[in-house]
């Protein structure tokens, strides 16, 4: 008796926990593309609470809340740019994983490259006094 | 170019890394000691945005045109985080001096909302229901509390993430012109 007693607690326990498994909203999509466009939004939105995990890492309430509110607006049909502008809107550019190009910003981005052709003048610039240098040395 | 200016340029140009250095260090030593989790708000400086939140005493439907044009404070809050608790008595506070606090009942139970204002007293001018979160997200809010000053001219000038005490209040009172 007391046997089968444990198997249904087992049973009834092992249920329970595959009930609230369950509870995982499902997300629906109008077409494949999509599914793509949110998991690469809440990939490159950045939680605004967790500051080191992106929108679908985290399980801050205010990631979940971001995450829907992405995809409500692409089940609306809004555009990948309009959903970008209205999170930067609410939440600055800090939730962009991958920041703007403009303003203060296009020294971040491009800073290093332009340092590097400034070292490449200046190297070029030595190696060829340096030679005139020796010509006239030479000549000399 | 004479031979003196060009070992002028030359001593210049052997201070540069030594310049560049000195740039740097300040940029970080600046920057030393700072909150890094301080996020500025992305709604300063803006008007509030527009909203249509039920009131929790009358249950009419508020939108911005509703709130005046004087300062007040837009305080997020819920019974279900403990910080605000710890706020609650310094909002009494500044209730009781007049200021204007509208408070933002943040993804809340409105049945527990209400046994909390009247167990702990109502701080606010008007209490709106955000069940959702969905203000809150056009506010640009990440928890609660958070506070917000509206001025005169129905800008947002001021927010702060966490309690208000009476630190805080010191910086936020300037901004309630």
């Amino acid at each position: 008796m007391s046997v089968i007693r444990f198997i249904s607690i087992a049973l009834l326990a092992f249920i329970s926990v595959s009930l609230s498994a369950e509870t995982e909203k499902v997300l629906n999509f109008r077409s494949d593309v999509d599914q793509i466009r949110y998991n690469d939004l809440i990939s490159e939105l950045r939680c605004p609470k967790c500051q080191n995990q992106n929108l679908a890492d985290s399980n801050a309430q205010i990631a979940i809340d971001l995450r829907t509110h992405v995809y409500d607006m692409i089940n609306e049909g809004t555009s990948d740019t309009e959903i970008l502008a209205y999170m930067v809107a609410r939440y600055g550019e800090f939730v962009l994983y991958r920041p703007q190009k403009n303003g203060a910003n296009f020294i971040l981005w491009y800073g290093p490259f332009i340092l590097l052709g400034i070292g490449l003048l200046g190297f070029i610039l030595v190696i060829r006094s340096n030679a005139k240098r020796r010509n006239k040395r030479a000549q000399g | 170019m004479s031979e003196v200016k060009k070992n002028k340029v030359k001593k210049v140009a052997l201070f540069l890394p030594f310049l560049v250095f000195a740039l740097l260090a300040g940029v970080f030593f600046s920057q030393l000691g700072k909150d890094t989790q301080y996020m500025p708000s992305a709604l300063v400086g803006k008007p509030l945005p527009d909203f249509s939140l039920v009131n929790l005493e009358t249950n009419k439907l508020v939108n911005k045109s509703d709130l005046g044009n004087e300062g007040y404070l837009i305080n997020f809050w819920g019974t279900w985080c403990p910080a605000c608790s710890f706020e609650h008595d310094y909002l009494m506070t500044l209730a009781s001096q007049g200021v204007n606090i509208i408070g933002i009942d943040y993804k809340d139970d409105t049945a527990e909302a209400i046994k909390w204002l009247a167990e702990k007293g109502d701080p606010y001018s008007a209490v709106l229901l955000d069940e959702l979160g969905n203000f809150g997200v056009d506010m640009g809010v990440t928890g609660a509390p958070e506070t917000f000053v509206v001025n005169s001219q129905g800008e947002i000038t001021y927010r702060h993430q966490g309690i208000v005490n009476a630190d805080v209040w010191l910086t936020m009172k300037g901004y309630l012109e």
